[in-house]
């Protein structure tokens, strides 16, 4: 038997989970459920839960007969985390059915933001020009402020962001992504 | 009808006879109605803990769903390593909470906690009954929910004014369940492919575990039907014993941590892994990248996310043991495939050289009992007998699941997954209440009995004739162990000072008390024990010292085994790796 001196290093065992070099990669899963008590509970309890992460979360009812709400989740991880992510998110009792959108092909993905942007004069100017030229919606203005009202995917609201912070950008607030795919095929319930 | 009679009518419709329970102050109206029936059998235990226990060994013991019947905050608190350890190990278990009455509920209520909110990491499914109206609904539910597809516990919470509330009955015929429908057939596909992989195999392996169990007695008969069919060797998890007889030609023994040498290194060295009903757990795997580097994997599971959670496999079979093994054994026979005899034969010859390595051989001493020595003779003793075993946690389980000879299922309840101290003793008063005939066995130790032991009470109010076999080696010796190989043998807190005399302790609780010291007077000692018609505590003191091998050293890889008669202290000492010190 070797010593410990000799021994090669050790790669991570068994007794916690690989560290991979596999690529990470992002995906917005759509999550069909009941609309039950706790069921946001259940979904995010599985993600603290096993360690994986939530980027962001939508949820609202969609079908209020059927008391059935979809909940868009932007995750990311390896290739089998986010396999077994859905499995997982599949084994859940009052969850239907899950669909990664990612690999469905180009989803649609959109997302709100409500942007509070403070200011005079020139900056003020620049700000109205700008959130024309991204079609944000003023939806609030006073005298030194404007709300604007921004929909689009992740990047694009992320762009306006950043382009107001020069210009008095004092609040954001984002729905974070909802998404639907392409195509005339429905996600089964 | 009231709530509380809809419940005890749902549970006379859903086939239970048994209830394991503890009463409280939300859960009265439930009780009122249990003391005006005759149907179900109420199971008084003394701590709520042991309730679910007592109903795991129960279920585990007949395939049926355990019932456990408790009131609200410490009841249902009490109750959750037992749902953890049924969670763990896919036990089908239907736990009724009481709950502070519905106007009451977050509002910090006597004996108010929020059990669906506790209990929802630690449950298959739970529900909260707001209402009479859903009352019959979710108790069938629960049934279907436990039962179904890869079982566990579910969780009911019914406040009190709903169990006083009148409402209208519904049998469990009418429910249907809307999401949860388990896949139970595997894919013929899939099912074809591995066949082919299997027929054209030079090192096959069976890994079987707790699935195959789960699946009923249907399905052990059917894995014995294809191991003879194709004459691969067979290995099994913790979970999984008996499925495979022990005394079955093809036969291995356990792998794994503390696992034989014959099937470790035929796990290592295979080319085709046949994985039925098992979940390549970290005490099975060992070192990730040197697990079966060389096999191709097929993987049956009724639990699609058990697939690809650990291993990658290359054939994934999404389906319930007993459905796919038979239709495995259907297409084997229909193609009725030319096997790679002279491939087989080498392997088999190569897996009897391992054998010959005798990996559970042990020093015997005329003077001290071995544990090994102890079960080997309770092995023995009860051979041939209708004995079913349980098995609290640490070295004395590890023993038992190497020397005793487990031949049909549903003869073995240990805690696995979780790992649950104090497990053994209320899951064999569940088993012994289940199979009154049989002769039930908790192998436990002295630790471990300490941890749940309030329910000799219960075995002796019953007349539950449980054998409380102790191999009492004043440590808990598992992790003495571990502190031996990991930490210089600095025995940190793991010494059991101050041990109740365990035979006066079983006169205090009414029952046998028996001790023995000496490995002459054990057979006889052994005898008396099982011929008693009574609860006994059986004070086995066994060497202190000794360890438990085989032995892989945690971030080792399966073909490098600690073995028995070639360790020394210097070898324990540098066994582990510093990074392997990390683990656990």
């Amino acid at each position: 038997m070797m010593s410990e001196n000799e021994k090669p290093h050790q790669p991570a065992s068994a007794y916690f989970i690989e560290e991979s070099h596999e690529k990470i990669e992002q995906h917005t899963l759509s999550v069909v459920v009941d609309n039950e008590p706790g069921v946001l509970a259940r979904v995010i309890g599985l993600f603290s839960g096993r360690g994986y992460n939530i980027e962001q979360l939508t949820v609202s009812e969609t079908m209020n007969k059927r008391h059935i709400s979809r909940i868009t989740i932007v995750t990311s991880g390896t290739a089998m985390v986010l396999a077994q992510i859905r499995a997982q998110l599949e084994s859940i009792v009052p969850v239907h059915s899950v669909l990664d959108l990612t690999l469905e092909g180009e989803a649609i993905e959109r997302e709100l933001a409500l942007i509070k942007v403070a200011g005079a004069g020139e900056d003020r100017v620049e700000a109205l020009r700008m959130a024309e030229a991204f079609r944000a919606r003023v939806v609030d203005a006073s005298n030194s402020s404007f709300v604007f009202e921004l929909t689009g995917k992740t990047r694009k609201v992320n762009q306006f962001i950043e382009l107001m912070k020069p210009l008095g950008l004092t609040e954001v607030v984002r729905t974070g992504v909802t998404a639907i795919s392409r195509g005339p095929k429905a996600m089964k319930v | 009808m009231n709530g509380a009679e809809i419940i005890l009518k749902a549970l006379v419709d859903q086939g239970v006879e048994h209830v394991f329970g503890y009463p409280g102050g939300a859960v009265i109206p439930i009780y009122d109605e249990i003391f005006q029936q005759d149907a179900i059998k109420h199971v008084l235990v003394r701590h709520e803990q042991g309730a679910v226990h007592a109903a795991e060994g129960y279920a585990r013991s007949t395939g049926k769903c355990g019932v456990v019947l408790v009131t609200s905050g410490p009841g249902a608190t009490n109750a959750v390593t037992g749902l953890t350890d049924a969670l763990l190990d896919s036990i089908p278990i239907v736990c009724l909470t009481g709950q502070v009455p519905t106007p009451l509920i977050g509002s910090d209520a006597f004996q108010e906690c929020d059990t669906v909110g506790i209990t929802r990491p630690c449950t298959k499914h739970n529900y909260l009954v707001k209402s009479i109206e859903e009352l019959p609904r979710i108790l069938h539910e629960a049934f279907y929910v436990a039962t179904s597809g890869r079982p566990g516990p579910v969780v009911v919470d019914i406040p009190k004014d709903v169990q006083f509330a009148l409402g209208d009955y519904l049998g469990k015929d009418n429910i249907v369940h809307k999401t949860y429908v388990p896949q139970l057939d595997g894919d013929e596909l899939a099912i074809e492919v591995a066949i082919e992989l299997m027929a054209g195999a030079k090192k096959p392996i069976f890994y079987t575990g707790g699935g195959v169990i789960n699946a009923g007695p249907e399905a052990s008969a059917a894995l014995r039907e294809l191991v003879a069919l194709t004459g691969f060797p067979v290995t099994s998890t913790l979970m999984g014993l008996g499925a495979y007889p022990a005394s079955g030609e093809k036969w291995l023994g356990m792998l794994g941590m503390h696992g034989t040498y014959e099937a470790n290194l035929a796990m290592h060295d295979s080319d085709v892994m046949i994985c039925i009903g098992a979940r390549f757990d970290d005490r099975i795997t060992g070192r990730l990248d040197a697990f079966s580097p060389g096999s191709k994997k097929i993987h049956v599971d009724i639990d699609p996310s058990s697939i690809n959670k650990i291993v990658k496999v290359d054939v994934p079979i999404v389906g319930d043991c007993k459905n796919v093994l038979e239709a495995m054994i259907a297409s084997w026979k229909k193609k009725n495939p030319t096997t790679d005899k002279a491939a087989l034969d080498s392997w088999n010859a190569q897996i009897e050289t391992w054998r010959w390595r005798d990996c559970l051989s042990y020093t015997a001493n005329a003077d001290v009992i071995m544990p090994q020595y102890a079960l080997e003779l309770l092995q023995e003793k009860t051979a041939g007998k209708d004995v079913r075993f349980t098995t609290e946690v640490g070295q004395h389980q590890m023993w038992a699941a190497q020397y005793l000879k487990l031949e049909e299922p549903n003869r073995w309840m240990t805690s696995g997954g979780l790992g649950t101290m104090g497990y053994g003793l209320p899951a064999a008063v569940g088993v012994q209440m289940a199979n009154r005939q049989s002769l039930v066995i908790d192998i436990s130790g002295d630790a471990s009995f300490m941890m749940n032991m309030q329910e000799m009470s219960t075995a002796v109010q019953y007349n539950l004739p449980v054998k409380i076999f102790i191999l009492n080696n004043q440590y808990m010796g598992m992790v003495r162990q571990w502190q031996q190989l990991l930490h210089n043998n600095r025995l940190s807190e793991t010494y059991s000072e101050a041990l109740p005399d365990f035979v006066v302790l079983a006169e205090a609780f009414g029952c046998k008390g028996m001790r023995c010291t000496k490995p002459a007077d054990l057979p006889a000692a052994i005898d008396e024990m099982i011929a008693f018609d009574g609860p006994v505590i059986f004070d086995c003191r066994v060497a202190n010292l000794e360890n438990c091998f085989p032995m892989i050293p945690s971030g080792e890889a399966h073909n490098t085994m600690l073995l028995n008669d070639e360790v020394d202290d210097e070898s324990i000492g540098s066994a582990i790796s510093e990074d392997g010190k990390s683990l656990v």
